[in-house]
């Protein structure tokens, strides 16, 4: 029976972790970064698509783990959505393969303003160990304005929840602070 | 016909007529076809005896007999033999580019004399479907949700999928590109990037491909580290695959049940291997880092509590009228078609192709062990998703043996820089895993092919929708998981 065992799993204790500190570095910089990239405040909700530029999937696993009951991406107001036309972030891995790279751009044409650029992982930063490959571009900032790198091979996904969180910290700046 | 020196099994070079007598023969199941400039080889399995049987074909000016009127498995080969290599297969049944989108600037980039190409890239074709009232669904490269690069074309006749076709090739790399001219250590974390959810078992192929091909036996300790992190690896993606599937089907409990014990799983990998994936631990020679002293203890409670929840999990889901009236007699693959193209790992085991490269041909450590084989003849998605459950739990039985008989000793040995030719053949979560390489006089990689299990589940996959409904696509799809980038390379 179903029934009892889904009563007792809303009686539980939930399973989220705390989340991650945000440093302040990071948020300072984002914080300049959006001040020239949109002048209007989102509220403190982001809206986000991943795109594979051609990872191996070592990425996907760890972005995919973000939803999980442990992470719980959707209690900082972080949600994915299906389509780039209801997103503000495109999270995006891979080394942006050649093959990838009309995809990526179509995406990022049709995000509606303002959005933003998450390359996740050491592939998406420079095209990783698949840099120099005939097949690679290296990097996303080769095809798109990147504004926030997470590194990691892959990023475990306190690190991809430390950075998306700064993103949002970095928001709720206000316009004074930011300008500094 | 002459031998090749490859090792463990050696490689015979036949002349066409050869070539073409041996895909006929029906006691052997293809496996691999690849190349090298000038050369064409082809791995076939003795599905009896669990022995491979590699062969070569010369391919002069370019062309070369193909396999696929006799081989419909040989297909997506042949398409990206000529692609890489800008090898022809004479009379093939598909001559269709498979990896090239005609986007890399180059034409046959592995062929030795790549030529520069400036041509824009051409429209993708599409095999035709001739019928009444017929569309079609277009999906991808780009789907909902953190996936894998990959298009999908639908032929849909109102609610019913006519025919399903993938075009992969999306995240091709040049994964052989990059380890052509490296030693086999710096080559390694390459072959730990062809596919991240089955990075232990590639690493682990390719390093018993290194190691065969320079005569080399691992250290005791290194090859049963080695197996508790591809159990450990077989673990946590069939949890992640049997939430997947019950997501698929609109069932969330199950989903997030599973995804909170893969992620126990996961950081006792991280505890014990100091990585949550245990990517570039597998090196050729050995293992690159000893487990650590707390990580039998971490593994084991993880194992412990995934243990405790499967019989309630999987009772939830055998009872759970909705989830079954979704997962029994959909995406059914016959016993003939799994046969057909040998597909490995639980697509094929639950259509009662039983192979497991642990059995046979079977490798150190896992002798004595005698891990338990689950097959199934539905060969529907629920099929598949017992085989899964099956073959976690006799993996959660494995590891604690495993761990029990850990001998102490050196981690690893250096390769001798040498020349030589060796296969490796490992069972990740997703099937068997084929590694090939070909080292010169230095040591170094002259041509190697890692190929991947999801090689002969597509067609199969494809195969298994015909004539479904197009929303049991998405379930059909995570039942079998199938791995773009491991094809893509």
């Amino acid at each position: 029976m179903l029934g009892p065992k889904l009563a007792r799993a809303l009686l539980r204790r939930s399973p989220a972790e705390p989340a991650p500190p945000v440093p302040e570095n990071v948020v300072q910089a984002l914080a300049e970064r959006l001040e020239a990239a949109a002048q209007r405040r989102l509220g403190r909700s982001l809206a986000i698509r991943q795109v594979n530029a051609g990872s191996c999937n070592g990425c996907e696993l760890e972005v995919g783990a973000l939803a999980d009951p442990i992470h719980d991406l959707e209690r900082f107001g972080l949600r994915f959505v299906a389509s780039p036309r209801h997103a503000d972030v495109l999270l995006v891995t891979g080394p942006l393969s050649r093959n990838m790279r009309e995809a990526l751009e179509r995406a990022w044409a049709c995000t509606p303003d303002p959005k933003w650029i998450v390359a996740a992982g050491d592939c998406a930063v420079d095209g990783g160990v698949f840099r120099g490959s005939y097949a690679v571009e290296g990097g996303i900032t080769q095809a798109l304005p990147v504004d926030l790198v997470i590194p990691g091979c892959p990023p475990t996904p306190m690190q991809l929840l430390e950075g998306l969180l700064a993103l949002l910290e970095a928001q709720q700046q206000p316009a004074a602070l930011r300008r500094r | 016909m002459s031998l090749a020196d490859c090792r463990p099994w050696p490689r015979h070079l036949l002349d066409p007529a050869r070539w073409a007598a041996l895909a006929a023969d029906e006691s052997l199941a293809l496996l691999s076809l690849w190349a090298e400039p000038g050369l064409v080889h082809a791995a076939f399995l003795a599905e009896a005896e669990g022995s491979l049987l590699l062969a070569s074909c010369p391919a002069p000016e370019g062309r070369y007999p193909a396999l696929s009127p006799v081989r419909p498995g040989a297909v997506p080969f042949e398409r990206m033999i000529r692609d890489l290599w800008g090898l022809t297969a004479e009379g093939a049944a598909d001559l269709r580019p498979w990896l090239d989108h005609g986007r890399w600037g180059v034409i046959g980039p592995l062929s030795g004399r790549p030529e520069q190409s400036m041509l824009p890239p051409p429209q993708p074709e599409f095999l035709a479907v001739e019928g009444e009232g017929l569309h079609q669904i277009p999906l991808g490269p780009i789907h909902g949700g953190a996936t894998e690069p990959a298009h999908f074309r639908l032929h849909v006749q109102g609610e019913r999928v006519a025919r399903l076709e993938a075009r992969l090739g999306y995240a091709h790399r040049g994964v052989i590109g990059l380890m052509l001219g490296k030693s086999p250590r710096s080559a390694a974390r390459f072959a730990a990037r062809i596919a991240g959810d089955s990075t232990v078992a590639h690493a682990w192929a390719f390093a018993m491909a290194a190691e065969a091909a320079t005569e080399l036996t691992p250290p005791p300790r290194a090859l049963v580290l080695r197996a508790v992190m591809a159990e450990l690896e077989r673990i946590h993606n069939h949890l992640k695959a049997w939430g997947a599937i019950c997501a698929a089907a609109g069932f969330a409990w199950p989903h997030s049940r599973c995804a909170v014990l893969r992620e126990g799983v996961l950081r006792a990998c991280a505890t014990a291997f100091r990585h949550r994936l245990m990517m570039d631990l597998v090196v050729p020679g050995g293992v690159s880092g000893d487990i650590a002293p707390a990580g039998p203890a971490a593994i084991l409670a993880a194992l412990e509590a995934v243990a405790a929840e499967i019989p309630e999990l999987a009772g939830v889901c055998e009872a759970h009228a909705g989830l079954q009236d979704r997962i029994a007699g959909t995406g059914v693959v016959s016993a003939e078609l799994a046969a057909r193209f040998a597909a490995g790992g639980p697509v094929g085991r639950a259509s009662g192709r039983g192979f497991d490269a642990r059995r046979l041909p079977g490798h150190a450590p896992y002798d004595g062990l005698d891990p338990v084989v689950p097959v199934l003849a539905q060969g529907d998605v629920g099929a598949r998703l017992r085989i899964r459950i099956s073959e976690l739990r006799e993996s959660i039985r494995l590891v604690p043996a495993l761990l029990a008989r850990l001998p102490e000793g050196e981690l690893r040995l250096s390769l001798p820089p040498r020349a030589g030719e060796g296969v490796g053949m490992v069972e990740g979560f997703r099937g068997e895993c084929l590694h090939w390489m070909a080292l010169d006089d230095g040591g170094l990689i002259r041509a190697a092919f890692p190929r991947d299990p999801s090689w002969l589940q597509y067609p199969v996959l494809e195969a298994a929708m015909q004539g479904g409904a197009v929303a049991d696509f998405p379930l059909c799809e995570a039942s079998f998981g199938c791995s773009p980038a491991g094809v893509d390379l």
